[in-house]
């Protein structure tokens, strides 16, 4: 019963801060140096390791989906699947683990390691406000950074799928595009980008809120850093249903 | 070009508010003797009593020293007087403003006059010397690049670190990052500085530095500074009057002199080092024979 009233006034806390953080955003913006650098941070450095897990996500949905295609003869719809998979769900959630595993835990650790060090404390000393100079930068960097990365994600996906699919295991490639092209609708690609930004909110901001509220030793910061990972992989799964099923229920 | 109008109108719309409540502060404060008044303080941490009824006054243009035992929340009565915790009970007067009735903004425009100095110096990790001394001054004011240069180059000269100005906080030894700490507090020209544990882990030559610094700043400024420390000797050099806080309350306060000579015996265990007296040597335990021969050793965890 008792972590029961605590998991809720957790969850409560979260999205009070989370309020907080969307009052403080629109000043922040204006700040452009501040999110910029966040964004360079969180997005630009996390590329590589988005392009090259992107690469081989594609590769392996090209190489499963047509080898069993094949036995029903219908590995032609291959770019079509691929795409659909990539764009629909394995783009948005597998770049928004990775982006918890690479800039989330970043983020928190840092967050975390400024209160130990008494790097919040001192602002707030300087009357300058730590969640609009320190916290809203961070969480606007990083729910910029992840819709982007999805993107590239998926393209280098279908990249991968392509590359597999048609020179190395002869499928035709007008095929493919063609298939492609026709299968997928307007609604798959919204469904992707709305996933995508969904997601990054959520990721940066369960980030922030662990390294903000981390208690201020080295184990804190450990356990703050651990809980991102672990809170946000568990949210984006949840959060994937949900929006999966609305956007069946929408779409028929 | 209606991006940049709007944003030029909100940064006057901000700046202009902040000069307002600053005029008005300065007004009410004209002629207050004390910079600080702590009014029957209480607080509490959890169970733990930590102030039962403190009542301490800081004057104006005075080093002003606080001392007290491990654990008697000198940390803490720090943070009462900057308003980063409420009292339970009582009030602080904070340069003529009372920190309970101050609204959010209110009280951040009352700290931009207090500059502190935190034990291990708090320095930005993600700026080097020069970034850290000019944060302030970039988050506050909208002042052209060779002022900013100007000012922070000149408070790195007062602590004698100009030289070190483009180095990184990782780069610096203890004693020199206190030192960008105290230029950095010194920035945005305050009226109390307050320095928490300015001594602790510094080399005798660092030492030296910082308690002539305190000493410096603070007839040079005409500032009031505000010395939390239990570093008797050190201490006794640079402040016009110490407060020797203990059991939540303030137990003896006067010139340095004045306490050395105390008649308690508390202030006299304190004040010359001495191991055991009305705080005692031992932490409460249970009988030490008893404990000793004891067969039942999980008691010893205070678990049964």
């Amino acid at each position: 019963m008792h972590t029961l009233t605590e998991a809720l006034r957790n969850f409560g806390a979260l999205q009070l801060f989370f309020v907080r953080l969307l009052r403080e955003s629109p000043a922040v913006m204006l700040r452009i140096g501040l999110v910029s650098r966040q964004v360079f941070k969180a997005g630009a450095q996390s590329l590589m390791l988005i392009m090259v897990c992107g690469f081989f996500v594609g590769a392996v949905i090209g190489l499963q989906s047509y080898s069993n295609l094949l036995r029903f003869g219908a590995e032609d719809v291959v770019g079509q699947f691929a795409a659909l998979a990539l764009m629909k769900e394995l783009g948005p959630v597998i770049t928004a683990l990775l982006f918890a595993g690479r800039a989330g835990t970043a983020l928190a650790s840092e967050i975390g390691l400024m209160r130990t060090t008494d790097q919040l404390s001192a602002m707030e000393m300087m009357a300058v406000d730590p969640i609009s100079r320190v916290v809203v930068p961070r969480f606007l960097g990083g729910a910029i950074s992840l819709p982007l990365l999805n993107c590239i994600f998926t393209a280098v996906g279908i990249l991968g799928a392509y590359i597999v699919a048609v020179p190395l295991m002869g499928l035709d490639g007008g095929a493919f595009w063609s298939e492609l092209r026709q299968g997928v609708a307007d609604y798959d690609v919204n469904e992707g980008i709305i996933k995508g930004v969904v997601f990054g909110i959520t990721a940066s901001l369960i980030a922030v809120w662990e390294g903000y509220n981390a208690i201020p030793t080295a184990e804190g910061v450990g356990r703050a850093t651990t809980r991102t990972v672990v809170n946000t992989a568990v949210a984006i799964l949840i959060f994937d249903f949900m929006i999966t099923a609305v956007a069946i229920g929408s779409t028929g | 070009m209606l991006v940049v109008a709007r944003m030029q109108h909100w940064r006057d719309k901000l700046l202009s508010r902040g000069t307002k409540l600053d005029v008005r502060g300065l007004r009410d404060t004209m002629d207050q003797k004390n910079i600080v008044e702590i009014d029957d303080l209480h607080y509490a941490r959890g169970s733990r009593q930590i102030f039962k009824g403190l009542n301490l006054e800081i004057k104006r243009g005075e080093v002003t020293a606080i001392m007290g035992p491990s654990g008697t929340g000198k940390t803490t009565l720090l943070r009462l007087i900057t308003g980063q915790l409420l009292p339970d009970r009582g009030r602080v007067r904070v340069d003529g403003q009372w920190l309970g009735e101050l609204r959010r903004a209110q009280m951040y425009q009352l700290r931009r006059n207090i500059g502190m100095l935190f034990q291990n110096g708090a320095l930005l990790t993600d700026l080097n010397v020069f970034e850290n001394v000019a944060f302030p001054l970039r988050e506050h004011f909208d002042l052209p690049q060779r002022l900013i240069r100007h000012i922070v180059l000149t408070k790195l000269h007062a602590v004698g670190l100009r030289g070190a100005a483009y180095m990184e906080p990782g780069e610096l030894s203890g004693g020199m990052a206190r030192r960008v700490a105290l230029a950095r507090a010194m920035a945005m020209d305050p009226k109390i500085l307050i320095y928490d544990e300015p001594f602790v882990g510094l080399d005798p030559i660092s030492m030296g530095v910082i308690v002539r610094l305190v000493r410096r700043m603070n007839d040079a400024l005409n500032i009031s500074s505000i010395v939390v420390s239990h570093d008797v000797q050190e201490i006794s050099s640079v402040a016009d009057r110490s407060y020797l806080i203990s059991d939540g309350r303030v137990a003896a306060s006067g010139s340095p002199d004045e306490l050395s000579n105390a008649p308690s015996e508390l202030v006299r265990q304190f004040m010359h080092g001495m191991a055991d007296g009305p705080v005692p040597f031992h932490f409460p335990a249970p009988d030490y024979a008893s404990q000793l021969f004891n067969d039942r050793p999980v008691d010893d965890q205070g678990e049964s």
